[in-house]
């Protein structure tokens, strides 16, 4: 995204001792967190590593070979330790010893029985070390030159022309179906196209492959769907004259693998939380952590804008007494996103427009809480998210609901407006439930686009404290957080009302401690942003 | 499916139809899409379907193209169907309505211990606002949770819970009871799902052991319970008091003193 003009600051006088008293809060819990994530690995860091040298395709049964290839390493490597080494030096090893002339066939007959990974010791290891690094910096390389082409293609198309930009979902479960739709909604005026994933791929712990033309409420994230939906939105992305953004979701057991096939298919957008998949997926917040920071070094590396989900916790909480952990969440997703390289322009930081209607002056209150946001992240491009838990099936009520999300949206300068449909909570949205939706955007933006110029919320009145008393809320929890840990914060509950200790979870299994000897060119390289 | 054979508004204690500002006016609106692009001929085909469903006369007020290939209708028109009430078969409510404290007194009077039960989302369905609206002590439509019941023990497994997984717990917990909620329908998942655990409790138990089996979302329908396999269906707008209270009639004799 590029600088943006001139936008609404210091509507709130907030004291900015204080935003960086919250800023350090978050740092100081967010570091013993970092610190973990470095001393461990995880089967899907390894998986993805495989997939930047380029291992793709899956066996008769659609088990991917990064799923088989490594899953026989850490099983040839039990009695020395498995997956704490990594598996770079076990498979370049190999192949340097001849095993197979590449990475697939060495995979195939990984499953087959017919080869034995080692351990490397000594030169070996180092001529492995050298092999992976060669094959997976090439991998990075495509990631780089994607980056380059969606600069260049932006540059040939024009951007997207105002924000915030709009940002639809499709989700039929059929690509092919997806296709037409997504195009049909770059027309109608989507900068930003989202894939809505298939229900709970997110706790699948290998990432389908091939085009697929079944899900549950959402199409699968492969990499064969990625390219075939991005080269559809080229296309309209040349018919319309502007480039139409495309998005996906790393997120759940494979997030590094999903960041890395992002990467090489120059996807622009990722939902990428650090806490959602602990909190809302039941995944094991070890895993979590060190997924989610090799995922945004990647996400940093290739350019991608990350979504965090804030909004979320407002979907099971009440959006009052919550809004101050969006603001904690908020500050700890920064921490971890610019910890990861992740630069301001890249954080589309969550939060939603879900207060009771029926409470007075819900509307003022959900202003006080959009502006905080932008105004503790002023260079963030934000992502302002639509009402879902009161919208009830009253379609009219609904539609009237999304306008004024809509206008809130644009009075406090959010940068992607997820589009509400009207009939949220009744169907999948409609053909039709999209136009009006969208048509709903563009009175608001047309009508209303720059009222934020005339805004300035009165000095000591209920926005400005409601703002203050948000954020002196979440500066205690973030207090809180320092004291207990934050793994022991949401061990106990804190986050979205959800109990989640350290040890329990999904995918606990495929986390290891890393040995004195692991070694992951990846990580090698992104941890050092070596320009390749 | 009987057409009237008389005049409806000769009768109009028997039958109803709509109202739009008279009565008897039977005036509806309905909004859809035809797959063609915006002409005269696209109006006219939105008022032969309106007139297809009985609509007569049926006014396209409102007809608008989007993109190439799609035309949205809105139709204002008067229907000619009517309605009998005294044959619509419902699932009425066949248990007092009980408050928190009621419900919590019957628990204690019959069971003298807490009753325990247990609520998840299955299969693949990640929605659990449902399940959270009826067992959060938060709740649901200004009635608290049954978290906030203190003689209900609730065990909330949340999203995501596999069959085996759910009855496992179930049997760990000596659930008395056992609350599905499935949101997604793509496919009649909220059918299969249903089935596939009335079908696992009714094999892991032995029979009339088994907890009472609720399940409940927006798209259910509530008179399919025998059909499901399970002891109760609850849809859209169920509040907790109603599931609390339904519980308390069939597990703790629900005799209220009043």
């Amino acid at each position: 995204m590029s600088p943006r003009p001139s936008r609404p600051t210091g509507k709130l006088d907030l004291d900015p001792a204080t935003v960086k008293h919250a800023r350090s809060l978050a740092r100081k819990a967010g570091r013993p967190i970092v610190t973990m994530a470095k001393k461990h690995t995880t089967v899907a860091v390894e998986r993805a590593t495989l997939r930047l040298a380029g291992l793709g395709g899956a066996d008769d049964e659609g088990t991917p070979w990064v799923n088989r290839l490594m899953d026989t390493v850490r099983a040839d490597l039990h009695d020395v330790g498995g997956l704490e080494h990594g598996v770079s030096l076990p498979v370049w090893d190999a192949l340097l010893r001849h095993e197979a002339e590449d990475l697939t066939t060495l995979a195939q007959k990984a499953a087959a029985g017919s080869v034995t990974f080692r351990l490397p010791e000594g030169k070996d290891a180092a001529r492995a070390r050298a092999a992976s690094r060669r094959q997976v910096a090439r991998g990075l390389k495509t990631v780089d030159r994607r980056r380059a082409e969606r600069d260049r293609l932006i540059k040939r198309h024009g951007d997207a022309p105002r924000q915030p930009w709009i940002y639809l979902i499709v989700a039929t479960g059929d690509i092919y179906e997806d296709i037409p739709q997504a195009q049909q909604a770059a027309r109608e005026g989507a900068d930003v196209i989202a894939v809505i994933r298939s229900t709970g791929q997110s706790l699948l712990d290998f990432v389908p492959e091939g085009a697929t033309r079944e899900g549950y409420a959402g199409t699968y994230a492969t990499q064969e769907n990625f390219r075939l939906m991005r080269a559809a939105l080229d296309e309209s992305s040349k018919e319309l004259g502007r480039y139409v953004r495309l998005t996906n979701y790393a997120s759940g057991l494979c997030m590094p693998e999903i960041a890395a096939l992002a990467g090489l298919e120059r996807l622009d957008m990722m939902l990428n939380d650090s806490m959602y998949g602990i909190l809302f997926r039941d995944i094991n917040p070890i895993r979590t952590f060190v997924d989610q920071r090799f995922s945004r070094q990647v996400h940093a590396r290739a350019g991608i804008i990350i979504n965090t989900g804030e909004d979320n916790y407002l979907t099971t909480a009440d959006a009052i007494e919550a809004a101050h952990t969006v603001t904690t969440s908020q500050l700890l997703n920064e921490y971890f996103a610019k910890e990861a390289g992740l630069e301001d322009w890249q954080l589309g930081l969550g939060h939603a427009f879900e207060i009771d209607p029926a409470v007075p002056d819900s509307f003022r209150l959900e202003l006080a809480h959009a502006l905080l946001a932008r105004e503790v992240f002023p260079n963030a491009p934000l992502k302002w998210m639509p009402p879902t838990r009161h919208m009830t099936g009253d379609v009219f009520k609904g539609n009237l609901l999304d306008g004024f999300f809509n206008l809130a949206g644009a009075l406090t300068g959010q940068g992607i407006l997820l589009v509400g449909m009207m009939t949220e909570a009744v169907v999948t949205p409609w053909i039709s439930d999209r136009d009006i939706a969208l048509q709903n955007v563009r009175y608001v933006m047309e009508a209303a686009g720059r009222l934020h110029e005339d805004f300035h919320p009165a000095p000591g009145g209920v926005i400005h404290q409601r703002a203050r008393q948000v954020l002196g809320e979440s500066i205690e929890l973030l207090d809180r957080i320092v004291d207990e840990g934050l793994l022991e914060a949401i061990a106990d509950g804190t986050f979205g009302l959800m109990k989640r200790p350290a040890d329990a979870g999904r995918g606990l299994d495929g986390v290891a401690a890393k040995s004195s000897v692991y070694y992951n060119p990846a990580t090698e390289i992104l941890d050092a942003q070596e320009v390749l | 499916m009987s057409e009237p054979t008389s005049d409806p508004l000769k009768d109009p204690m028997k039958v109803v139809m709509p109202y739009g500002d008279t009565t008897g006016d039977g005036m509806v609106q309905l909004s859809f899409t035809l797959p063609m692009p915006h002409s005269k001929i696209a109006e006219g085909s939105a008022q032969q379907l309106a007139n297809k469903m009985g609509m007569d006369p049926a006014l396209v007020v409102h007809a608008k193209p989007m993109g190439p290939d799609f035309t949205f209708f809105v139709v204002y028109g008067r229907v000619n169907h009517v309605v009998d009430p005294s044959v619509v078969q419902v699932v009425e409510r066949d248990y007092p309505l009980l408050t928190p404290k009621e419900v919590n007194a019957a628990v204690k009077r019959s069971l003298r211990r807490r009753l325990t039960v247990v609520g998840a989302c299955i299969g693949t369905d990640a929605h659990t606002v449902g399940i959270d609206a009826i067992l959060n002590i938060k709740g649901f439509a200004g009635e608290k949770g049954l978290e906030y019941y203190r003689e209900l023990k609730v065990v909330n497994l949340g999203a995501q819970v596999s069959v085996p997984q759910l009855v496992e717990r179930a049997r760990a917990e000596k659930a008395d009871a056992v609350l599905v909620s499935q949101v997604v329908t793509q496919r009649d998942a909220h059918l299969l799902n249903t089935r596939e655990m009335s079908a696992a409790f009714r094999e892991s138990y032995p029979a009339g052991r088994r907890p009472l089996l609720i399940v409940g979302g927006p798209r259910f329908d509530e008179t399919m319970a025998d059909e499901l396999g399970v002891d109760r269906v609850f849809g859209r707008g169920t509040t907790p008091g109603e599931v609390a209270s339904f519980i308390t009639h069939r597990l703790a004799g629900a005799k209220v003193a009043s």
